[in-house]
């Protein structure tokens, strides 16, 4: 019976704590509940909420003739699905109020002499005042702008012939918008929202374990018994694992069924990177754990992760787009290497190899992970 | 061989010397009570015992395994239950139990359990969440958890604080018993009935080991002097002698005055005064208790906790 009492790890006293969380997570009904309804409320909610390439922005015209350019203008604009006229002027000043205030995006503006300067070709200018405050929210309407508007001007002054001589003499540019021809905003956002959701609860669940543990006196107890530090932290994380599976399942299903995203690539494949990222993740959290002296301690350390880790990821904001310090700093987040996985491999198709640098990148993240939290574990209450 | 067996243990937190060149000895059998004001070490000083605390200076063995390298050995072979409760209070009781059991690789599994909640009447109650039962209820679960495992040594960390009279009687009787099993029990306390059930108490006040002995011993060699008073006014008799050479302690016991003083000649000085005085009061000698030395080492040793 005492055969192996003294050795480092033993499955027996493994079960015993894996069977002791389980009792635990079954009793603590609130929370997990919260662990399965968490992820689909934020990937129904942001999956339908987050649109990087807004259509139908509110927009005031200032029209100072009413002429068949004019309208022709308005109406070219009007198709392209990003410009809705709600307010129709003639007073410059009360179209500047308006974008003051924010009740319109952009303010259009045809001058008087618009027709006639085309007519005599003599350069005709309209004006377009985007509100650049949010930059991103412009930017897909007006970089349509001139295209559109030198076709609307040929095709009122009845020219389609010209038209299409003189863009036979053009350069074309042409422009693919390829995996997501359309540039559907949800084909980027819900492969990355399954890694922010597994980054958020593995991490903030892992990151109590321990201090809950020490806030609640259990921890005394637990020293005081027959415990290796590695049986406590495989017997904290391992339940999380299981748990991030089920979410892992809850996100997939409903980015088909809700979104229907395309999904491309192995399945196998993700699921199996999925599993080393959210390892990465419990044991960051674990990590946390023993630095943390209280739940509260333990929260606000995850929160000080959080922030960093979705802003530099390329969740948020286009990771090539950022300077050469901060993709270096976004480096070291397992959700920038996971979104690059996810996304190489449910939209791109991508194999193994291709994703294999980011998936090495995620097992260094688990060694190192694992080392700390070994190496800062407290085995006595000094 | 002494199952206890430490010399010379210093423990410092900060600039804090919470244990100070304590030397214990325990013998097998033997229930050893720890008493000491709050904050006095006694609580760390267990906690060294059992491996949870690395001593800063000093030397021991535990049951012959040394409290610095052998800690896990430790561990298996000793039962510590702790001051504030430290099951899991989201879990019955049987499942507390199921748990130790495992840590322990206790088998067959159900068999130490069903024994053990028989044997401190746990049984009934088995399914009930350790969160819900009384103060009686947890330190029973408690005792039950750290006894599961056949120890050859319990540490008691003040295990009858908040708990009804009763149940501290059925807790002592039940220690008692498993101490003539040839158990080793070490018990922190601040009652002084609890001291007195004891075989042998040591004194422990702001990390210094002050006295050792049984209760019989310790009181002999603090060499106190007790007077009873009785009479009228007693209350107006305690605020003259208050304060006067001679007069260390003066506490009032029902319609009794106990005079307590470590300079027998000063306090009889001191006495016939207020017989002088008060001509109704009545002075007989008394006997020392317990109670009236400990007050005496407390008034007496220097607060480093401030």
């Amino acid at each position: 019976m005492k055969n192996g009492i003294n050795s480092v790890f033993s499955f027996a006293r493994l079960g015993a704590l894996l069977i002791k969380e389980f009792i635990q997570m079954r009793r603590d009904r609130i929370t997990f509940a919260m662990m399965l309804g968490v992820p689909l409320m934020q990937l129904v909610l942001f999956g339908f909420a987050i649109n990087n390439d807004p259509k139908s922005l509110p927009t005031a015209l200032v029209a100072m003739s009413n002429d068949q350019y004019t309208r022709a203008m308005v109406s070219a604009l009007q198709m392209t699905g990003y410009y809705r006229f709600d307010h129709v002027t003639q007073s410059a000043a009360e179209a500047e109020a308006l974008m003051a205030k924010g009740a319109v995006s952009f303010v259009v503006t045809i001058p008087a002499d618009f027709a006639r300067r085309v007519e005599r070709g003599d350069s005709p200018q309209i004006l377009i005042e985007a509100d650049a405050t949010d930059p991103s929210a412009a930017s897909g309407a007006v970089s349509t702008l001139s295209k559109v508007a030198s076709q609307a001007l040929l095709r009122a002054q009845g020219m389609q012939a010209t038209a299409a001589e003189t863009a036979k003499e053009q350069l074309q540019v042409v422009v693919h918008q390829r995996y997501n021809p359309e540039g559907i905003s949800q084909y980027n956002i819900v492969p990355g929202l399954l890694g922010v959701i597994l980054q958020m609860t593995m991490v903030m669940m892992t990151a109590m374990a321990l201090t809950r543990e020490t806030e609640r006196g259990t921890m005394e107890n637990l020293l005081a018994m027959p415990s290796s530090p590695a049986e406590i932290m495989l017997g904290k994380v391992l339940p999380f694992l299981v748990v991030g599976a089920v979410q892992v399942a809850v996100v997939l299903v409903a980015a088909k069924l809700l979104f229907s995203i395309p999904f491309v690539g192995s399945l196998t494949l993700l699921l199996s990177t999925v599993l080393v990222f959210v390892l990465s993740l419990v044991l960051l959290g674990y990590t946390i754990s023993t630095m943390a002296r209280s739940q509260m301690q333990a929260m606000q350390l995850t929160f000080f992760f959080f922030l960093p880790s979705l802003l530099l990821s390329g969740f948020m904001f286009p990771y090539r787009g950022m300077p050469g310090w901060a993709q270096v700093l976004g480096e070291i987040f397992p959700l920038t290497h996971f979104l690059r996985i996810t996304r190489a491999v449910m939209l791109k198709g991508a194999d193994f190899n291709a994703i294999a640098a980011e998936v090495g990148w995620l097992m260094l993240f688990v060694a190192l992970f694992a080392g700390t939290a070994l190496v800062r574990f407290r085995r006595t209450l000094d | 061989m002494n199952v206890i067996d430490v010399h010379g243990l210093v423990k410092r937190f900060g600039n804090k010397t919470v244990v100070d060149h304590v030397t214990m000895t325990v013998a097998e059998g033997e229930i050893v009570g720890f008493l000491g004001p709050n904050g006095s070490g006694k609580t760390t000083t267990i906690r060294i015992m059992c491996g949870l605390l690395t001593p800063d200076e000093g030397e021991g063995t535990v049951l012959g395994f040394n409290i610095r390298t052998d800690s896990l050995s430790i561990k298996r072979e000793v039962g510590y239950m702790t001051q504030k409760f430290s099951f899991y209070e989201d879990l019955t009781i049987a499942e507390n139990l199921e748990f130790v059991a495992r840590l322990y690789q206790l088998k067959p599994l159900g068999e130490y359990v069903g024994r053990t909640l028989e044997e401190l009447g746990l049984t009934s109650r088995k399914d009930q969440l350790a969160g819900t039962l009384s103060g009686g209820w947890k330190q029973r679960l408690a005792l039950a958890a750290c006894i599961m495992h056949q120890p050859k040594l319990l540490l008691l960390d003040e295990p009858t604080a908040g708990v009804d009279p009763k149940a501290r009687r059925e807790f002592w009787d039940e220690i008692h018993r498993l101490a003539s099993g040839g158990l080793t029990v070490l018990v922190s306390t601040h009652y002084m009935d609890e001291a007195e059930r004891c075989h042998r108490i040591s004194y422990i006040s702001y990390g210094k080991l002050l006295a050792t002995g049984t209760v019989d011993e310790v009181v002999r060699n603090a060499g106190l002097t007790t007077f009873v008073l009785q009479g009228p006014q007693l209350d107006q008799v305690a605020v003259t002698l208050s304060g006067r050479p001679g007069v260390d302690q003066v506490a009032p016991f029902g319609a009794t005055l106990h005079v307590v003083g470590s300079d027998k000649k000063k306090l009889e000085a001191a006495l016939a005064d207020v017989e002088k005085e008060h001509k109704s009061v009545t002075v007989t000698p008394g006997e020392t208790s317990l109670e009236d030395v400990f007050i005496q080492f407390m008034s007496g040793s220097k607060d480093n906790m401030g």
